[in-house]
């Protein structure tokens, strides 16, 4: 075996590749390190160093530019599409970040080892988003899902945390387990993990139709199913999403989605369309029950917390009907409405945590009586998020769903268009349920206090609300910029 | 850019503006100053009506076409612009709109007590969305406003209204957004079609709309506020029937000629329905929504009868309805704030005690069920002749519609108003205050006027309704020459594109 030579320009130019992820990487470090210093009244200085850490990234993914940059001989790469979902995760990163300045001194979290967790699933995040090898995928989900597995535990004496946090464990290792699987049986075939190598084959080695590749596929896919939660493989959803602290199931529901969605983006563009319709048909049929199936259950839920949980599911479907058409205006509206659902989603959760007053029973739904028009900013926000939610105009939400729908029906799928939107008919009502709540029904005894608000929150939550109604009245140029990212992909 | 020269260029953006800003500008008054939240409410309103005359002055009655277009690319790459304009057909629904803002304000005064910014404030943004529904020529910023109408109309039904609010607020919504989704998914078919919307296509997905429209607002209407009820009925209705006028018989000429039929059956079943049932109503407030469903149904005949007459008829009858129900609706609100209650059991001998109260009652009665004189007559008239001609048994069943109408209306005026005074409250009744009648005398002026001399309001859609009809029948032979008639649109353009 002859030994690899050593190429300095290729270990720079691949470590220029994941200059955000080492920034990121650096920070949860930093972070670690500066808690041991840091006297217990200054432990809110550890939220700021992850704040200006996953900022500096911010700047780092930006000064990377749309180019293409390829990393390690092909195992990671940063392209339009890359840049775009680096972009989303590391805001969603940050806004989570700024809400937990105030959530952590509420509940306790104010720990170094809460931020680095953080941090170091971000990190995973990036990872499993630009990796081109199913190998880097496969580290990056893991990175990405083991601080989570803690995350969602981190109330160690509230037995919702610890229930919904081995139950996301089980689950999730049983879903590491198939992806793994997956991926062995496609390298057996195809002698490679790279997923463009493995969409080159597909046509010359005839390998549509060869049951240990396409069992490779099925295989892979139930992983990746697992992450975003799909239906049937969602049941851990609602209590992981209930059982976490609420900053962390808001960072869960908008980061994970991003990064899982945009590994499954890259391997359902390149490989799906050799495949046939089998694969697309069966993307069909489970975009269909996720949305239907998160729609119905979140119809009966009275806990906030567990209603965006099933909310969550039902977008996931959403956003799969722009996978099921694997073309590039199904691509753009799934990548799109990624980001779009980040802001409306963190914004609904920050909302509702300076509502609730304590994790669990605060976040009943009756609680929220009559706070409407007691604080008309918060109430007016909520009602801005779930609008947006449930895809009204001129929310983002609305613009991100009929770009979602266009594809499908551009693609031939008016069947799965029209069931989608029937579906966001029928959330409506789930969503303007709280509003009820809000404005109409009459307040019986004490309306809560809302939490203090801390500036950092306030600016999270003004950021996400400005996005929502900017990307619903000029998404011109996202649209565009996700538009690149997808044709980047293709190249 | 001068103010006028901007006012000059942009006009209708700055209607469809001006009560937004108004809106945004009310967030900063104080939430207990409600007598100076009014009143600059009333102002917009005002402001916006003044700005809307240079539309009627520089409309061109000649022109068939859209005019005071304003075109701005707006998502380039898929094609959306900001388009706005107005034409023949919209003008006076558009007036109708800002005319009956201010009147509906006025009359709020008393009504609304609580929460009274965050009520103007949803008053205003609904005005934008109105406004922006009649103007539209873009189908995407024809849905975005259609959408926008719901959210303060869910509020302005679930916050202000009656007993039953949040069931009426939650129908209304569940109702219209899954009916308007739908168009959505029609409006997305159409989009990637439209390079041959030569009329192949079916009017299925609107045919439930249709159907719907009604039926469902039922609930709505009753347990809305009084303002909530006027704008439902003088706009909100409108907006249904100037959809299937503008975009769904536009486009679809072939199938909205397959479908006449059964649309002519359904909307002379809509005038006897609602005749019917508004006959043996007990709450008057119920007695007018159910007459609404009567009306559409005229205006429903006179837009599927395809001709000249028909079509100004039943636009003058939106527009007609809009003032007499409103009116109507107004009637039963002053009368609601004095007696909290509706049941026309409870009254009886009125106008012995409110002599002005019932003048007014009077001619807005008789203006619903369209006596010769009043504006009713007049767009009921146009609508039969106009139906007459081509469906003929179609109208012989829907004069006895008309017929209808007089015997509930007067049925009900008569037991409210006149006989002995049975209930001693009603004694001590006051009669309308200044303020109730200087927003009720525009509506009756406007009720005289179309009644006595409409020939302004009817000269300026001539040309639009002209070039309509003349689009219309040109598309639908061209597309009859081009495919068999009657075939399942739907189901062949999809298969196609498979």
């Amino acid at each position: 075996m002859t030994p690899i030579p050593f190429d300095k320009a290729a270990l720079v130019q691949g470590l220029y590749c994941i200059l955000p992820e080492l920034v990121v990487i650096a920070t949860a470090i930093a972070v670690l390190l500066a808690d041991l210093l840091l006297p217990e009244r200054g432990k809110k200085t550890l939220c700021h160093l992850g704040i200006a850490g996953t900022a500096i990234a911010i700047l780092a993914a930006l000064s990377l530019g749309p180019g293409r940059i390829d990393g390690f001989s092909g195992m990671i790469v940063h392209d339009g599409m890359g840049l775009f979902i680096t972009l989303t995760i590391l805001v969603v990163a940050l806004l989570t970040l700024l809400m937990a300045t105030g959530y952590s001194e509420w509940e306790g979290t104010q720990k170094g080892e809460f931020y680095s967790l953080l941090l170091f699933s971000t990190a995973g995040m990036l990872f499993m988003a630009k990796g081109t090898d199913l190998m880097t995928v496969f580290l990056g989900l893991e990175t990405m899902s083991i601080p989570i597995y803690c995350l969602v535990g981190f109330h160690r004496d509230r037995m919702t945390s610890l229930e919904g946090a081995l139950k996301y464990f089980l689950l999730g290792a049983f879903a590491s387990g198939f992806l793994l699987y997956g991926i062995a049986l496609i390298y057996s075939v195809t002698g490679t993990t790279k997923i463009p190598a493995i969409a080159g084959m597909i046509g010359d080695l005839r390998l549509f139709g060869n049951p240990v590749f396409m069992m490779g596929v099925g295989l892979l896919l139930v992983g990746f199913a697992f992450k975003v939660s799909l239906v049937p493989f969602h049941m851990w959803t609602p209590d992981a999403y209930q059982g976490a602290p609420t900053v962390v199931t808001a960072f869960m529901a908008a980061g994970v989605k991003a990064a899982a969605f945009a590994a499954l983006l890259r391997v359902t563009l390149l490989t799906f369309p050799a495949l046939g319709p089998v694969m697309t048909n069966i993307l069909w049929v489970l975009a269909f029950l996720t949305m239907t199936v998160g729609n119905l259950s979140a119809l009966l839920q009275d806990n906030m917390k567990r209603m965006l949980a099933y909310s969550s599911i039902a977008h996931a479907g959403y956003i799969l009907v722009g996978l099921v058409t694997v073309d590039v205006a199904g691509g753009q509206a799934a990548l799109f409405y990624v980001l779009v659902y980040a802001f409306m989603n963190l914004g609904a959760f920050g909302v509702i945590m300076l509502l609730a007053h304590r994790e669990d029973e605060g976040y009943d739904i009756g609680n929220f009586t009559g706070v409407g028009f007691r604080y008309p900013v918060l109430g007016g926000l909520l009602t801005l998020f779930l609008v947006s939610l449930a895809g009204i105009p001129p929310t983002a939400g609305f613009i991100g769903k009929f770009y979602l729908f266009s594809a499908a029906v551009k693609n031939g799928y008016v069947g799965l268009a029209v069931l989608g939107v029937l579906n966001s008919a029928v959330s409506v009502y789930y969503y303007l349920r709280p509003v009820v709540y809000m404005y109409m029904l009459p307040a019986q005894g004490e309306i809560p206090v809302p939490r203090p608000t801390r500036t950092a929150f306030s600016i999270a939550l003004c950021v996400s609300a400005a996005a929502v109604l900017v990307l619903g009245i000029a998404p011109r140029s996202v649209l565009a910029f996700a538009e690149r990212s997808i044709l980047s992909l293709l190249m | 850019m001068t103010g006028v020269a901007l006012l000059d260029q942009h006009l209708l953006s700055v209607l469809i503006a001006l009560p937004l800003v108004g809106a945004a500008l009310l967030l900063f008054l104080p939430r207990e100053a409600d007598g100076a939240i009014r009143k600059f409410t009333l102002l917009v309103t005002i402001a916006e009506f003044l700005l809307s005359l240079p539309v009627v002055a520089r409309f061109d009655a000649a022109a068939g076409g859209m005019q005071l277009v304003e075109r701005v690319p707006w998502i380039p790459q898929y094609g959306i612009s900001y388009i706005v304009g107005v034409d023949g057909i919209s003008l006076w629904i558009l007036m109708l709109t800002i005319f009956i803002m201010p009147i509906t304000i006025l009359s709020t005064w008393s009504a609304v007590t609580k929460n009274v910014k965050e009520f103007m404030v949803f008053m205003l943004v609904l005005e934008t969305a109105m406004v922006g529904v009649f103007l539209a020529t873009d189908l995407f910023l024809f849905y975005i406003f259609w959408e926008l109408v719901l959210i303060p109309m869910y509020f302005l039904i679930g916050v202000w209204g009656g007993e039953r609010r949040i069931y009426a607020a939650i129908k209304f919504f569940l109702y219209t957004f899954a009916g308007s989704v739908l168009m959505l998914v029609a409006i997305i078919a159409l989009y990637f079609h439209h390079h041959d919307v030569t009329g192949v296509y079916t009017m299925d997905l609107m045919k439930l709309y249709e159907l719907t429209i009604p039926v469902k607002l039922q609930d709505a209407h009753v347990e809305a506020p009084t303002a909530g009820s006027v704008i439902l009925a003088a706009v909100l209705l409108k907006m249904g029937t100037y959809g299937f006028l503008r975009f769904a018989m536009a486009l679809f000429p072939v199938a909205a000629a397959d479908w006449t039929p059964l649309i002519a059956v359904l909307a002379v079943i809509g005038i006897l329905y609602g005749a019917l049932v508004a006959m043996v109503q007990k709450d008057v407030k119920k007695l007018v929504a159910y007459s609404s469903v009567a009306h559409l149904g005229f205006v429903m005949l006179g837009l599927f009868s395809f001709n000249l007459l028909g079509i100004e008829g039943a636009i003058l009858q939106m527009v007609n309805h809009g003032i007499s129900t409103g009116a109507l609706f107004l009637i039963v609100g002053i009368i609601y704030e004095r007696r909290h209650t509706r049941l026309i059991s409870e009254f009886g001998g009125l106008s012995k005690v409110v002599p002005v109260f019932s003048l007014c009652f009077m001619v807005v009665t008789l203006s619903s069920i369209g006596v010769p004189g009043t504006n009713g007559f007049v767009g009921e008239f146009l609508i039969l002749l106009g139906a007459f001609k081509v469906h003929k048994w179609y109208a012989v069943v829907a004069a006895t519609g008309v017929i209808f109408a007089a015997v509930y209306m007067l049925w009900m005026f008569q037991r409210v108003m006149y006989g002995k005074i049975t209930n001693e409250e009603n004694l001590r009744l006051a009669d309308m205050n200044g303020r109730e009648i200087a927003y009720m005398l525009p509506l009756l002026l406007f009720i005289l006027w179309i009644g006595v001399y409409p020939q302004p309001f009817l000269r300026r859609m001539d040309a639009s309704v002209n070039a309509y009809v003349t689009r219309f029948e040109a598309k639908k032979q061209a597309a009859l020459a081009g495919s068999p008639a009657g075939e399942p649109m739907l189901v062949r353009y999809f298969d196609v594109k498979k």
